[in-house]
């Protein structure tokens, strides 16, 4: 190793600890300005931050002659590309929010974090609020030193473009969000002719006040005081759990680099105690003391410990994507043999196949049937005894269809009202009273059990059919 | 109360029990004080807008003009205009037109459940199925007939059958005799039916007449129902003996429809016409 090495070395250390010389435990008094660096995971992050881009470009997409992806409160359906959602199909949304939530549980399990390092709107928007502050304002030390700084013109101008900066991102926030739930197109014209209701308004500036707030100022505090994932993390997480990790073994006991010492010579480990880490860590935590609630697992102190060893020519991974298992020699558990995968995954499983079954059975008409209470039945003039029903008949598909009800059960029923088929309109339930009438000598049992059959066609002929039971309802005998 | 303080410097206001118990004049928190005065706040704006403090004779109104019955007239007022496309287009139609429409039967048996239960349910019972000694609407079996114009004149003018008693006319065993055959459901089968003169009023066959409100003694139905402990046949016979709104028996049954056409519009008795049509034994 060339002595010029060695002296790039030593000035780029030293700039290091300037850098960091400022660092304290986060307790919330003080905004964290992290500093920026690229690398891997950087990149990785800003990928997937990306992903946010549908949520704003999304509502604008259009299926047919309508918005592609739609949840029309007012009229109670959910289009979702060419499928339409009525609440009698809710109960799919509660095995949506089963599958999110397991999902999250295996995915924290696997590998930590993910969703709070990478994909959370609150990591998100915090982070391309604080790049806006960063591009004008510069790096932490300079953001400091203008915080501390007497309010003059230059800090009023920067502060001013910042916060309208910021305030347009949470104005933007709260269209694209209200976007999905209105007509995208009409909501930017209502916006430009003051045509706005005061449900899109209300929304809009709650969604513009809290982004501003909550990226803009209270950052990681969301999620060390608002989130409840963080707390609820530690159950989720164990040994074999791969989560950015400090290699301890390798790096303690850490200690500054002493200038011109020979690599044979060194008595500590390979952290150089630089700092790096918690520099550029967003929440403001010391990766080394441990997974803790602050830490999201968005890996950028990997990329900022990475930095610092190439430059020091010791090998890369001091802190890792790694087990505490694996830290300590221990071979992981193959994923199949552990429970957790196992149950997890049936969960999964069950609740994507009950979706699946429901959304291929959305295309259907539903029949109910109520039957009248006063007076239960009707002794008639020949004897027979007469029920009557309130059938509803709900069609779920895009198309009016007529649907013919038919009813079996008691010996000789004679089903009255349904002569003519319902016309039963798309996306309502449509009601028809029937009457049922069973000759006495039939009527045996004080209930017996009756069923609605109700049968429509599609244009193309496909026969759709629902059948419901409900009871006939005679005399005591 | 001690006359020196024992606990200086710590804002007491001198007030000590028990050697140490003492009462602190710390000032109230800022929270509560805002509190405080945002609610006197409101109470002053409150009394300026809506309608507050009572007065000697009246009440201060509140430079709103807001009352209750403002507000519920409002509701009212969008509750009618909501309903008026659709009783415009009643108050031009028959019950037999508006039977005919869908859409428009389908609103009068919602709307017209009202007038039915403040008018007719206390008889006819809530969902039209009768009651000891009223008829039940629900079935096949009409005294004055089933069509539409029936029922809405059976509404509209009442209706008031009338029957002899025969409890001093016939023998008791001819009683015995007819109420069975009542009871079987073949009067006719019976001579006396003929020789008595049941016939004039009940028909040949027994079926009875529209015109006359006289029941159907063939059919299921039994026009009334037995009441306690009695029995079909008893119920039969003692309609047979005391007959029916019969001015010279005080026994009789009392069985009178009485006349709406004074007490309801005729569009609200054109609904309850079809109201009453739709329970299923509408012909």
């Amino acid at each position: 190793m060339s002595d010029d090495r060695q002296a790039n070395r030593d000035a780029a250390v030293e700039e290091l600890y300037e850098e960091a010389a400022h660092w304290h435990v986060n307790t919330g008094d003080e905004t964290i300005h992290a500093k920026r660096i690229p690398g891997k995971w950087r990149n990785l992050k800003w990928l997937s931050s990306a992903l946010w881009l549908v949520f704003f470009v999304g509502p604008f997409l259009r299926w047919g002659d309508r918005q592609a992806v739609l949840f029309d409160i007012p009229a109670r359906q959910f289009h979702i590309l060419g499928i339409t959602i009525l609440p009698q199909d809710f109960w799919m949304l509660s095995l949506l929010l089963i599958f999110f939530a397991i999902l999250l549980a295996v995915v924290t399990a696997l590998a930590g974090r993910v969703w709070c390092g990478f994909f959370c709107f609150q990591t998100v928007w915090t982070d391309v609020y604080t790049w806006v502050e960063e591009k004008l304002e510069g790096t932490p030390p300079k953001r400091r030193k203008l915080e501390k700084a007497p309010l003059n013109f230059t800090k009023f101008r920067i502060k001013a473009v910042k916060h309208t900066i910021w305030m347009v991102i949470g104005l933007v926030t709260g269209i694209a969000f209200v976007s999905w739930f209105v007509d995208a197109y009409s909501l930017w014209i209502n916006l430009f002719t003051f045509n706005l209701g005061s449900t899109a308004l209300i929304t809009i500036s709650m969604f513009t006040a809290g982004t501003y707030a909550l990226a803009g100022f209270l950052r990681e505090q969301t999620c060390f005081w608002l989130c409840p994932y963080a707390r609820i993390q530690g159950v989720m997480v164990d040994n074999t759990t791969s989560v950015p990790t400090y290699d301890f073994h390798r790096g303690e006991p850490r200690g500054r680099v002493k200038k011109g010492l020979k690599k044979e010579e060194r008595t500590t480990g390979d952290c150089v105690d630089c700092n790096q880490c918690v520099a550029v860590c967003p929440t403001g935590v010391d990766i080394r003391h441990g997974q803790q609630e602050g830490c999201i697992t968005c890996a950028l102190c990997i990329d900022a410990c990475d930095a610092v060893m190439q430059k020091l020519d010791r090998p890369v991974g001091l802190i890792r994507y790694e087990s505490l298992d694996r830290l300590d020699g221990k071979e992981d558990r193959p994923l199949l043999k552990r429970p957790r995968v196992w149950i997890y995954s049936a969960i999964l499983t069950l609740a994507i196949s009950g979706i699946a079954y429901g959304l291929a059975s959305l295309d259907a008409i539903e029949i109910k049937a109520l039957h009248a209470r006063q007076p239960l039945f009707v002794l008639q003039s020949d004897g027979s005894i007469q029920n009557k029903y309130t059938l509803k008949i709900l069609n779920k598909m895009t198309v009016d269809m007529d649907v013919t009800i038919s009813a079996r059960g008691p010996k000789n029923l004679v089903l009255v009202g349904a002569e003519e088929p319902v016309k039963s309109r798309h996306g309502r339930v449509t009601p028809r009273t029937v009457f049922v009438r069973v000759p006495r000598e039939h009527v045996l049992e004080e209930t017996r059990p009756i069923v609605f059959r109700a049968e429509g066609r599609d244009e193309d002929g496909q026969l759709f059919v629902s059948e419901r039971e409900n009871v006939f309802i005679g005399p005591k005998r | 109360m001690a006359d020196k303080n024992p606990f200086p410097g710590e804002n007491n206001t001198g007030h000590i029990w028990d050697d140490n118990l003492r009462e602190l004049a710390n000032p109230i928190p800022r929270w509560w004080m805002i509190g405080f005065w945002v609610s006197l706040l409101w109470v002053i704006l409150y009394s300026l807008i809506y309608p507050t403090w009572p007065t000697l004779s009246s009440f201060t109104k509140g430079f709103m003009g807001w009352t209750q019955i403002k507000e519920y007239q409002k509701g009212m007022d969008e509750v009618v205009e909501i309903r008026s496309e659709f009783e415009t287009k009643i108050a031009g139609m028959s019950a037999k037109e508006i039977l005919a429409d869908e859409g428009l039967s389908a609103y009068t048996e919602a709307s017209a459940k009202v007038l039915f239960g403040d008018n007719c349910a206390p008889c006819h019972g809530g969902g039209g199925q009768g009651g000891p000694g009223y008829p039940a609407l629900v079935d096949d079996a009409w005294l004055w007939g089933g069509a539409v114009e029936n029922i809405e004149q059976t509404i509209t003018m009442g209706r008031k059958g009338i029957m002899t008693a025969h409890g001093k006319i016939l023998k008791p065993g001819e009683v015995n005799e007819l109420a069975q055959a009542i009871v079987d459901g073949k009067p006719a089968s019976s001579p006396l039916f003929l020789q008595k003169g049941c016939i004039a009023c009940h028909g040949m066959d027994g079926k009875g007449m529209a015109v006359l409100g006289s029941a159907n003694l063939t059919d299921a139905i039994i026009r009334f129902v037995p009441e306690g402990d009695q029995t079909v046949l008893d119920s039969v016979k003692y309609t047979i003996m005391y007959g029916v709104n019969d001015p010279s028996n005080p026994m009789s049954r009392q069985a009178e429809m009485p006349k709406f056409g004074d007490r309801l519009s005729k569009d609200e008795i054109k609904k309850l016409t079809v109201y009453v049509y739709k329970f299923g034994g509408g012909q």
